[in-house]
């Protein structure tokens, strides 16, 4: 009886929680700028045709969840900033896609039910990949911020053809970092002259810049010493390559992996007294902002990315300071490409006269048609222009960490 | 679990109604959807859902078969349906040229992937199943790792001059025009949509069906002896690990039918989708709906992959409220006032549960 009633306690205690919950989440939503999809529809007919609907969905829970929530945010900025302008009216909805291609594809379906116009398409490369068919077939623009895989754009990414023609990128894709940082490295003896490479096997990311980087070095007759790898289930130890690496007499590491695993390594690295000079791409970005990472190990960390948070231009300034203000913490590279993304919209919206009433349909065949044409200037670069296949061409930058910040450094 | 047995000796018509329940169920369920998108009232949220829901019912109703009524805990049930995805999408990208029309392929590599699915789970069972005590949930967990891992280094790629293959790295340069099958860790890409709604349906209906008929037949009765009482069960006779293994085979055969079906239903697919965390995800459909409950399977999978998506409106406290709606119907279906006042308002239904 006895256990009946304490069963019966918890069962009340889960609903109460439960409930008061519901309520905190009911007026989260309300005073948020992405009102639920069901909420959507209610209040957004008394001004509809007022705002354009842009969609988009990206991991806001999950291990990947940091690169959804700087999209999210920055977009949330870049649209408020928008909308102030006043003329295009703009409005927002982020998904969570988990960082599962199926629950993107889910996420897909309650954006389309919700009415979205055009599309900032997902901000990791396996969901987008899944997504950007339908896309296509329902003839909606989208532009992703950071989906850098080929098989985002093209429906043949082995042979890279069948590209969807409405589906852009605003990042690189990784073929081109590899070879953009083989270039680099190859292009400044100074670095070092041997390179190991450590990258995630299992992730398409990491290995795509990976195989490009590999290709471009024997091009460039630069020497790969050593190649290893590790995947999610031993992303904590490191010092097995690391030791391999050192024994190979790399003096440089290169590190086409995201920052997580790239803080361990430099940790690690540092604890081995090994002291390569340390190259990352993209991924690396956000390093600097890792809670409990001693910021002094990543001193002298080359890495490419188009954004530094630390540029002086009165544009990155602006945003940076917008965004430490509104969310406590500098913008990473996903950040600024979001961002990027909704004003290249707003750019092509404003020269093509898109209005909000227009169909899907009709504001997709006019924005390709500007993206393919126009040039945009922003955080991630300037004169950036986009191909027929969706391909973003603009140039990357090399920074070094120096004190703790990004330092670009000299070409 | 002893007196479950004994259950279905003594009202032999219950077995039935349960049966012809869950077939209704699904019956219903597919009739109401299809006149809800054929009305134009089902969103395309919803629409989405329809595949993958009745690939996890497939799943489940396999893992219930080997949890439920084999009584052999299984923690790689998303390891089989890998072997059937990729073989499923493997097989319908290498017959693209030769069967065009998307029914008949789909069938074809829904059957490929069962047939391959079920050689590992033999392969697997030989060993285990020869064991007494949780070997079976050590060695599937194992697989499951093992499978991902094959599928992450693996590479097939077709062309003009017919199939390649390498493992690790890509070694094979393909012709113009080829296609990579699997591509490590990018998996597969650009695969044709060729799953529907209709075949899964179908899917799942065949798959009640095979396991309703083993669970009721000779070799059913045995599973379930040598589940109750192994000693008892040896001792007139029946071969335990042949009993086993036919359950086990099962499950993992419906398991890669699923993964097929799954598979040719996304234009992308990563081997990292089937991670120990789907295994999981599947085991907790079969223990939410009841242990050897087909009907209560199929209806708690419904709810689970419903429910998350019901729940975006919360937006950042939707995992959060899906963890305790998971917590409380654990704890209402363990409370035995709650269900013994439940199980006396539908006297007549049917229940297997534990």
């Amino acid at each position: 009886m006895k256990k009946m009633f304490k069963t019966s306690l918890a069962v009340a205690m889960s609903v109460c929680m439960a409930a008061a919950l519901t309520a905190c989440g009911g007026s989260g939503s309300a005073s948020g700028s992405a009102p639920a999809d069901g909420a959507a529809q209610t209040t957004e007919s008394a001004d509809a045709g007022a705002k354009i609907k842009i969609g988009g969905s990206g991991p806001l829970t999950g291990p990947a969840a940091v690169y959804g929530q700087a999209v999210k945010n920055a977009a949330e900025i870049a649209v408020e900033e928008v909308n102030a302008k006043g003329g295009l009216q703009f409005e927002l909805n982020m998904q969570d896609d988990a960082h599962d291609p199926e629950k993107a594809v889910t996420a897909y379906g309650v954006l389309k039910d919700w009415g979205m116009q055009a599309s900032l398409a997902t901000v990791t490369s396996a969901p987008g990949a899944a997504v950007s068919p339908s896309y296509a077939e329902d003839k909606i623009f989208a532009i992703t911020p950071s989906g850098s895989s080929t098989s985002v754009i093209f429906a043949d990414p082995d042979n890279l053809s069948g590209a969807f023609g409405n589906v852009f990128q605003m990042c690189f894709t990784d073929p081109n970092q590899g070879t953009a940082s083989a270039d680099y490295i190859s292009g400044h003896a100074d670095l070092g002259s041997k390179v190991a490479i450590i990258y995630k096997n299992d992730d398409n990311y990491s290995k795509g810049i990976h195989d490009t980087f590999v290709a471009e070095a024997a091009a460039k007759n630069l020497a790969v010493v050593y190649e290893g790898t590790f995947d999610d289930s031993n992303a904590q130890d490191f010092t097995v390559q690391l030791g391999k690496a050192q024994e190979a007499g790399a003096d440089i590491l290169f590190l086409p992996i995201y920052y997580d695993p790239a803080s361990l390594i430099l940790t690690q690295a540092n604890g081995m007294g090994y002291k390569p000079t340390f190259f990352g791409v993209d991924g690396m970005d956000g390093i600097l902002g890792l809670e409990g990472f001693d910021t002094s190990l990543a001193e002298g960390v080359y890495l490419l990315t188009p954004f530094s948070a630390d540029a002086t231009d009165e544009l990155t300034v602006n945003f940076v300071n917008k965004y430490k203000e509104k969310f406590g913490e500098v913008p990473n590279q996903f950040a600024a490409d979001a961002y990027d993304c909704v004003y290249a919209i707003a750019q092509a919206c404003e020269a093509a006269g898109v209005t909000a009433d227009m169909s899907a349909d009709e504001i997709c065949a006019k924005l390709v048609e500007q993206f393919t044409s126009m040039t945009f200037s922003g955080l991630t670069g300037s004169e950036m222009t986009w191909n027929a296949n969706g391909e973003v061409t603009k140039s990357p930058k090399a920074v070094v960490i120096q004190n703790g910040v990004y330092v670009g450094v000299e070409e | 679990m002893k007196e479950k047995s004994s259950i279905f000796s003594r009202f032999g018509d219950k077995q039935h109604r349960g049966r012809l329940m869950s077939f209704v169920l699904v019956i219903i369920a597919y009739i109401a959807v299809e006149v809800l998108v054929k009305t134009g009232n089902l969103g395309s949220m919803f629409s989405s859902l329809l595949v993958p829901i009745t690939c996890y019912v497939v799943a489940a109703i396999g893992l219930n078969l080997n949890v439920g009524i084999s009584g052999e805990l299984n923690l790689g049930q998303a390891g089989f349906m890998s072997v059937g995805a990729f073989c499923g999408i493997c097989v319908s990208g290498i017959l693209a040229g030769s069967v065009t029309a998307g029914i008949p392929r789909l069938i074809i590599a829904i059957i490929c992937g069962a047939v391959l699915a079920a050689v590992f789970g033999f392969l697997i069972g030989i060993p285990v199943l020869k064991l007494q005590g949780d070997y079976l949930a050590i060695v599937t967990l194992a697989f499951g790792q093992i499978i991902k891992s094959i599928f992450m280094n693996a590479y097939i790629g077709i062309d003009t001059d017919g199939l390649h293959f390498s493992f690790v790295e890509s070694t094979f340069k393909l012709q113009p025009g080829g296609k990579m099958l699997l591509n490590g860790p990018m998996g597969a890409t650009g695969t044709q949509k060729i799953a529907n709604f209709t075949i899964g349906t179908i899917l799942v209906i065949v798959a009640l069906f095979v396991v309703y008929n083993l669970m009721f037949s000779r070799s059913g009765r045995a599973i379930m002896a040598a589940r109750d009482n192994r000693i008892a069960a040896e001792s007139v006779g029946i071969p335990i690990s042949r009993t086993k293994m036919l359950a086990f085979v099962t499950s993992a055969a419906l398991a890669g039918a699923a993964g097929a079906l799954y598979g040719l239903n996304y234009s992308t697919l990563v081997p990292n989708k089937f991670d120990f965390n789907t295994s999981i995800l599947i085991l907790v459909y079969v223990v939410l709906g009841g242990l050897g409950n087909m009907t209560g399977t199929i209806i708690s999978t419904v709810v689970l992959i419903l429910l998350p998506e019901l729940l975006r409106s919360l937006q950042d406290y939707r995992m959060l409220i899906y963890a305790v709606v998971l917590i409380v119907i654990m704890l209402v279906t363990n409370n035995e006032w709650l269900m013994t006042k439940w199980k006396s308002l539908f006297a007549g239904k049917a229940k297997g549960g534990a």
